[in-house]
C-alpha cells in the first residue's frame, strides 16, 4: 500500500507545500482588503522612492574622473569627489609625511574594537589594554610624551582633523568618562548627604542642559576660570566637556545596574566582612556593569553621534572636515555626495554597534543565559 | 580576654569609626568645592579686569543690535539684550512645544505601524527607524536645510493643499487674522475644552455607578465647533481667514514659517519620532498576550481593546522614556545654530561675541535650559504618577 501511495503522494506533497507558502504569502500581504491596500501603497512608495535613489547613487553615478567630467555628465552622484577627498576626511590637515601616525592610531583603535567584540576576551586585562592603547594613541597623534619626542615632530592639535579627531574624542571621552561615571553613580547612592547631593547636582545639571552649551562653556568660559598665563589646548578643553557629559549619562546607566542588583548581594558581601571598596569592586560592580552592558552600548552610540556637535566651536571632526572639503574651488557643488557619504559612514558604525548590542542583550538576558 | 587586651591598648583611632570617617570625607569634599569656587572666582575677576570688563548683568539693558529674523513678540535690533534673549527663548519654546506635539503624534502612529502584520509596512517603518536613529542629528538638520533650500522659487511654489505653499522662502499657511473675534473664539475654545472634560468625567462617573455607557463624542464635537463660533459671534467683528496669495514676487496674507524653522522642526521631529516609535512599540509589546485574549473573550472590538486595555497598561512603560525624548528634543533644538535659526543658544552666542560677558550669558542660558528640563520632567512625572500602576 505504501509503495503504491508513494509515487502519487510525493508530487502532491510538494505542490501542497508550494500552495501553502503561496497561501501564507497571500494572507500576509492581501489577507483583508485593508491589508491589500497597505501592500499596494507600500509598493507604490517603494516604486517612487527606490529607483531615483538607486539611479542617482549607483547606476548614473561617476566613480572616477574630475569635477569637470562629473559636471558634464549631469544626473548621477559624483563619487569621484569622495574618492578625491577621502583621505582628507580621514586625516584632515595632519602633515602629509606624518600621516602614518594617525593611520597607525586608527588601526590600533580598530584592532582594539575587534578584540573587544569577543566576549571570551572580556577581562580586567582588556581594560588595561584599552588604557595602554589610548595612551599610545595620544602619543601617536601628538608625537611627544611629556615633551619628549617619541614619534618625530610634535603636531599641534589645530592640525588634527577628520575621522581621527572623531575617534580621538570618542575614545578619550569614554576612557576617562567611564571611571568618572562609576564614581558618580556610587556617589549618588552614597549614604553621605554631601557626597550624594554633590553627585546628584553634577549629574542632573549636565543632563539638563544641551551638550552644545557645555562644549561652548569649555571653549569660551573655561579660559576665564584659569589663572592668567595658564592655557589649556582648545581640543583638550572640548575633550573635557565631552568627558563630563559622557560621565553624567553613563552614571545613570550604571546607577540602573546598581539599583537592579538584589539587596541580598550587598548583604552577603557585608556578611563576608568585606569593606566598602572590596564589596563594590569584587561583588557589586562586576554584576551591575555586566547587567547594563547593552544599555551602555546604546549610550555609546548616542555619545558617538554627539561627537559631531564639536562643529559649533570649529573643531574639525569627520563631518566638519567633509564640509570643509566642499569649499575646494576645484570641487564646488557636491554637497549631497558629501552628506550622503558622511551619513553612510556614521550609519555603518552606529548600526553595527546597535546590532552588536542587541545580540549582547539576547546573550546576557537571564532567560537565555546558562 | 581578647576584648580586655584591646581595650587596654586604648580606644581605636577615629578613622576606624564609620561616622567620623563619613563626616571627614564630606567635610573634605565641601572644602574642595568651596576652595575651587573661590579660586575660579578670583581668576575670573582678574581675567575680566584684564579685558576691561566687569562681572555683572548690567549689559542686559544695553541695546543689542542683533537682527533677529523671526520673533513671536515685537522686536527691533535697537531693543535690549534682555529682550533679544527673550526672543531667542520664545523661538526655542516654539520649536520645542510644536516639536513635542508632532513627535508624539508621529511617534505613536509609526510605533503602531511598526507592529503591523503586513511585513512590507513594518519593514519600511523599521528601515526608516534604523536609518534615522543611526545618523547624527546635526547631519540630518543640515540635510533638511538643503532640502528646504532646494525647493522651487516663490513663483513656482508647491501647493500641496489649498492655501498651503512651499517655496524657498519657507512654508506659508492660512491663519485667522488677530482681532476681537479671534480672541473671543480662543476663549470659547478654552470653554469648550473645559466643558468636554466635565462631560467626559460625568459620563465616566455615571458608567461607574450604573454600568451604563454614554456616547459622549457627538456632544463634545458640538462643544468644540459651536462654543468658539458663538463666542466670536458675540463681538461685532467677524473671523477672517487670511489665505496666502501670490502677489508679484512674494506672498501676501497668511503666516510664514521660515525655511530654517521648517528645517529645524522637520529634522527634530523626524529624528525624535524614530526613538518614540521604538518606545511605543516596546510599550505595546510589553503588555501580555493574555490581555488581548481576555479582551477578545469579552467581545471587545480591536479599537476598544487598544484604547481601553492595551494602551493604559502600555503607557506605564512608555511615559518615563518618552519624557527623556521630550527633553532630548528640547535640548537638541539648540543645534538650530548650525542651520541659522535664531533660538536661545544662537542669540546667546551672538551676545557673547558682542559683549564679551561670556560667564553671565552662559549662566543665563544654562539656567534657562535647566529650568525647561526640570519643568518638562516635573510635568511628565505628574502625568506618570497618574498612569503608573496603582497597587491597592
Amino acid at each position: 500500500m505504501a509503495d503504491l501511495a508513494a509515487p502519487i503522494s510525493a508530487p502532491r506533497a510538494a505542490s501542497a507545500t508550494w500552495r501553502s507558502v503561496a497561501n501564507g504569502l497571500r494572507l500576509r500581504y492581501f489577507g483583508t482588503p485593508l491589508n491589500a491596500a497597505i501592500t499596494l501603497v507600500c509598493l507604490y512608495a517603494l516604486y517612487k522612492i527606490l529607483p531615483p535613489i538607486l539611479g542617482w547613487a549607483v547606476f548614473d553615478a561617476h566613480w572616477t574622473g574630475t569635477a569637470a567630467q562629473c559636471r558634464e555628465a549631469r544626473g548621477g552622484a559624483c563619487w569621484a569627489f569622495i574618492d578625491e577627498k577621502f583621505w582628507f576626511a580621514v586625516f584632515g590637515l595632519y602633515p602629509y609625511e606624518l600621516r602614518w601616525r594617525p593611520a597607525t592610531m586608527l588601526s590600533l583603535f580598530a584592532a582594539m574594537v575587534g578584540l573587544s567584540l569577543f566576549r571570551r576576551l572580556w577581562s580586567k586585562n582588556l581594560i588595561y589594554a584599552w588604557l595602554a592603547a589610548s595612551a599610545l594613541m595620544f602619543v601617536l597623534m601628538d608625537g611627544t610624551f611629556f615633551g619628549i619626542e617619541i614619534f618625530g615632530t610634535h603636531v599641534p592639535t589645530r592640525l588634527w582633523g577628520g575621522l581621527t579627531v572623531t575617534v580621538f574624542i570618542a575614545v578619550f571621552g569614554l576612557a576617562t568618562g567611564y571611571p568618572l561615571a562609576i564614581l558618580l553613580a556610587l556617589g549618588r547612592r552614597s549614604h553621605m548627604p554631601v557626597v550624594k547631593w554633590f553627585c546628584v547636582a553634577v549629574i542632573e545639571c549636565v543632563r539638563g542642559v544641551p551638550l552644545v552649551t557645555i562644549i561652548f562653556m569649555a571653549a569660551i568660559m573655561l579660559p576665564l576660570f584659569l589663572p592668567s598665563g595658564m592655557t589649556i589646548d582648545r581640543l583638550f578643553r572640548i575633550q573635557f566637556a565631552y568627558t563630563i557629559f559622557s560621565a553624567a549619562y553613563l552614571a545613570e546607566v550604571v546607577r540602573g545596574g546598581l539599583q537592579g542588583l538584589g539587596r541580598g548581594q550587598y548583604e552577603a558581601a557585608e556578611s563576608l566582612g568585606l569593606n566598602y571598596a572590596q564589596k563594590m569592586r569584587l561583588v557589586v560592580l562586576p554584576q551591575a556593569l555586566k547587567m547594563t552592558i547593552p544599555a551602555q552600548v546604546n549610550t555609546f552610540i548616542g555619545l558617538f553621534k554627539d561627537t559631531t556637535l564639536v562643529v559649533i566651536v570649529g573643531i574639525f571632526d569627520f563631518f566638519t572636515t567633509l564640509r570643509a572639503a566642499l569649499g575646494d574651488p576645484n570641487w564646488m557643488g557636491f554637497p549631497n555626495e558629501a552628506y550622503v557619504f558622511a551619513a553612510l559612514t556614521y550609519f555603518i558604525l552606529c548600526f553595527g554597534m546597535s546590532k552588536y548590542s542587541q545580540r549582547l542583550e539576547r546573550d546576557l538576558s537571564p532567560e537565555t543565559r546558562r | 580576654m581578647q576584648s580586655a587586651s584591646s581595650s587596654s591598648a586604648g580606644a581605636p583611632a577615629w578613622w576606624y569609626d564609620r561616622t567620623a570617617r563619613a563626616l571627614a570625607l564630606q567635610a573634605a569634599l565641601l572644602l574642595v568645592v568651596v576652595a575651587a569656587s573661590i579660586f575660579f572666582f578670583s581668576n575670573v575677576q582678574t581675567n575680566m579686569a584684564a579685558r576691561g570688563l566687569t562681572l555683572g548683568f548690567g549689559f542686559l539693558d544695553r541695546s543689542a543690535g542683533i537682527p533677529i529674523g523671526e520673533s513671536l513678540i515685537p522686536y527691533t535690533p535697537s531693543n535690549s539684550y534682555a529682550r533679544a534673549l527673550l526672543v531667542g527663548l520664545l523661538n526655542t519654546l516654539r520649536v520645542a512645544i510644536v516639536g513635542c506635539l508632532l513627535v508624539t503624534l508621529l511617534g505613536v502612529f509609526l510605533g503602531i505601524l511598526r507592529l503591523s502584520e503586513n511585513p512590507l509596512l513594518s519593514g519600511l517603518v523599521g528601515a526608516y527607524i534604523e536609518i534615522v536613529r543611526n545618523t547624527p542629528v546635526v547631519l540630518q538638520l543640515v540635510f533638511w536645510l538643503v532640502v528646504f533650500q532646494q525647493l522651487p522659487s516663490v513663483r513656482e511654489a508647491l501647493n500641496p493643499l489649498p492655501g498651503i505653499y512651499l517655496s524657498q522662502r519657507g512654508l506659508k499657511i492660512p491663519v485667522f487674522e488677530w482681532n476681537q473675534a479671534a480672541a473671543f473664539a480662543l476663549i470659547g475654545l478654552a470653554a469648550a475644552i473645559a466643558a468636554i472634560v466635565w462631560t467626559v468625567r460625568r459620563a465616566r462617573a455615571h458608567q461607574m455607578q450604573t454600568g451604563e455607557y454614554r456616547r459622549v463624542w457627538p456632544i463634545c464635537l458640538g462643544y468644540l465647533v459651536l462654543l468658539p463660533m458663538a463666542a466670536a459671534h458675540l463681538t461685532g467683528d467677524r473671523l477672517i481667514l487670511s489665505v496666502p496669495e501670490l502677489q508679484g514676487f512674494n506672498f501676501a496674507g497668511g503666516a510664514e514659517l521660515s525655511p530654517e524653522f521648517a528645517a529645524l522642526l522637520t529634522g527634530l521631529v523626524i529624528y525624535t519620532a524614530a526613538f518614540v516609535a521604538e518606545i511605543v512599540r516596546s510599550g505595546i509589546q510589553s503588555v501580555g498576550k493574555g490581555q488581548w485574549e481576555a479582551s477578545r473573550a469579552l467581545g471587545l472590538s480591536n479599537g476598544r481593546i487598544m484604547r481601553l486595555v492595551i494602551l493604559p497598561q502600555a503607557l506605564r512603560v512608555i511615559v518615563p522614556p518618552l519624557t527623556s525624548q521630550y527633553l532630548n528634543l528640547t535640548k537638541n533644538s539648540s543645534l538650530a545654530i548650525v542651520i541659522g535659526y535664531q533660538d536661545l543658544f544662537s542669540v546667546s552666542n551672538t551676545s557673547i561675541n558682542q559683549t564679551g560677558q561670556a560667564i553671565e550669558v552662559i549662566f543665563i542660558m544654562m539656567t534657562v535650559y535647566l529650568v525647561l528640563s526640570l519643568l518638562t520632567a516635573a510635568g511628565m512625572n505628574v502625568y506618570n504618577s497618574r498612569v503608573a500602576l496603582k497597587e491597592r
